[in-house]
């Protein structure tokens, strides 16, 4: 039941998006002109293409969080049996959460988390 | 209190008696479809009007008060003015990838927009990983803004796209950490369930000093998750014209805006649901006469009430304080929210494990 219901959801917002961009494409006028259609920049006509390369920086972010999101995603599980584990259980996550944090100590000292 | 599953098993049977199966769950779907759509679209506009309003007083301002008493009809004009306006297209971008992107932001929205316990037995979709299933789906709108970023072919979109990717990838990591030390006090992550653990007193309350902190860190980077107020450095309008939605016109940035407008909302009722407990009305053990009189206001007052003031903060927020530079930012959630996150989720579980909590 759940399930269906997700995707009645799901239609329901395709219907959202689909309905009001099919209204607004009726409603709303339409121009064009050589100036109108280019790129928004500065005023001058812009220079080469933006499909290129970007600071390394934001991506050392995104291999840190894919790291720490997948341990999250394995702690989510655990967090509903805390109390059928008991201690053992707090143990064994102790060092698991351990672990993460070394990693992320092994990030901060090798200056993954500077802004060069 | 009243349970709302009572009108809707009422309609069940009201159907089921005139038609068969296949009618009756279809033209429930329809109404479940319906339903959404309004709540979607009557909690955009007044969380539009809200802030025009609170951002003006903020300013000394008055704010829009000529359409309509106190300018409550603004935000349909609004509305209507945003659909009448023209989409332009433009040269040199990957149009599919540009059409794509709102649909995938609102797209994401309005999933987890499905998922809020609005009140007793107002909940459409009640996961048995309900919390896991928000913060799974909240998480698809990063794609749409990278995509927007980069099917825009201008620079402007790009950095902004960029930053926003490494924001909110960065805050979504301790938002699901604080979450995860709600897990650990509830133990399950069926939002229906969670709220009904809170009937003899909110989570805040029941878990210490630990439930605080998540709390507030929940707040931070959920704010952060919005791209608003400090942390707004994706469209930051003085340096990068608009971010990721520069080249977008129309009901295209409509989208976008509607979506940002949601997905404040989405936050602040997930932290109601989460922390202050959803529905339920405050109850103070050994004050029966007072239990009893809160019972009487409707679960669904009490959590768009939670929801309103978590809301005001955010705006709050918003217009108090000035904007982080993007190492700032990335510093104050590695280096303080997330380890701080790590070590509370540490205590609150010794504390559950110990039976500490109330």
């Amino acid at each position: 039941m759940s399930s269906t219901l997700l995707l009645v959801v799901f239609i329901t917002a395709i219907v959202l998006v689909v309905g009001g961009l099919g209204v607004a494409l009726l409603l709303s006028p339409y121009s064009t002109n050589k100036q109108k259609s280019e790129t928004y920049e500065c005023g001058i006509p812009t220079r080469g293409t933006s499909w290129m390369q970007f600071k390394v920086g934001y991506y050392l972010f995104a291999i840190l969080y894919l790291m720490f999101d997948v341990e999250t995603v394995f702690l989510f599980p655990w967090a509903t049996a805390v109390r059928t584990f008991g201690i053992a259980g707090l143990v064994s996550i102790a060092f698991f959460i351990l672990i993460l944090v070394l990693g992320l100590a092994y990030a901060w000292k090798k200056g993954a988390l500077e802004w060069k | 209190m009243f349970d709302f599953q009572i009108v809707t098993s009422w309609f069940d049977n009201l159907l089921r008696g005139c038609m068969p199966e296949f009618w009756v769950l279809f033209i429930e779907f329809v109404v479940i479809g319906i339903a959404l759509l309004t709540a979607y679209a009557l909690i955009a506009l007044a969380l539009i009007y809200g802030e025009r309003k609170i951002c003006a007083f903020f300013q000394c301002r008055l704010g829009p008060n000529r359409v309509g008493w106190k300018g409550l009809l603004q935000p349909f004009a609004d509305m209507f003015k945003i659909l009448l306006k023209e989409i332009i297209s433009i040269n040199h971008i990957d149009k599919v990838l540009f059409y794509i992107a709102p649909f995938v932001v609102i797209i994401a929205s309005f999933l987890s927009f499905g998922a809020i316990p609005f009140g007793k037995g107002m909940q459409v979709l009640d996961f048995n990983i309900g919390i896991f299933y928000v913060l799974a789906v909240s998480s698809l709108g990063i794609i749409g803004i990278l995509l927007a970023g980069w099917a825009s072919n201008n620079k402007f979109s790009m950095i902004g796209a960029m930053r926003s990717g490494a924001q909110l990838v960065s805050y979504e990591l301790s938002a699901s950490v604080a979450l995860l030390t709600v897990v650990v006090l509830a133990g399950t992550m069926q939002l229906s369930e969670i709220v009904e653990m809170q009937q003899d007193g909110w989570f805040i309350f029941k878990g210490h000093i630990p439930m605080i902190i998540a709390f507030i860190s929940y707040l931070i980077s959920g704010h952060a998750e919005t791209n608003r107020g400090p942390f707004d450095l994706p469209e930051a309008e003085s340096e990068l014209t608009a971010g990721y939605h520069t080249e977008y016109s129309g009901i295209q940035f409509g989208f976008f805006y509607l979506s940002e407008y949601l997905n404040m909302f989405i936050i602040a009722s997930i932290a109601t649901t989460m922390f202050l407990g959803g529905w339920m009305p405050l109850h103070i053990s050994g004050l029966d006469a007072f239990n009893q009189v809160m019972d009487y206001i409707p679960s669904v007052v009490w959590f768009l009430g939670k929801t309103a003031l978590l809301v005001f903060f955010s705006l709050w927020v918003r217009w108090t304080f000035p904007r982080l530079r993007i190492d700032q930012l990335l510093h104050l959630e590695w280096k303080y929210i997330l380890p701080i996150n790590m070590i509370n989720l540490i205590v609150m579980t010794i504390i559950v494990v110990y039976g500490w909590h109330f």
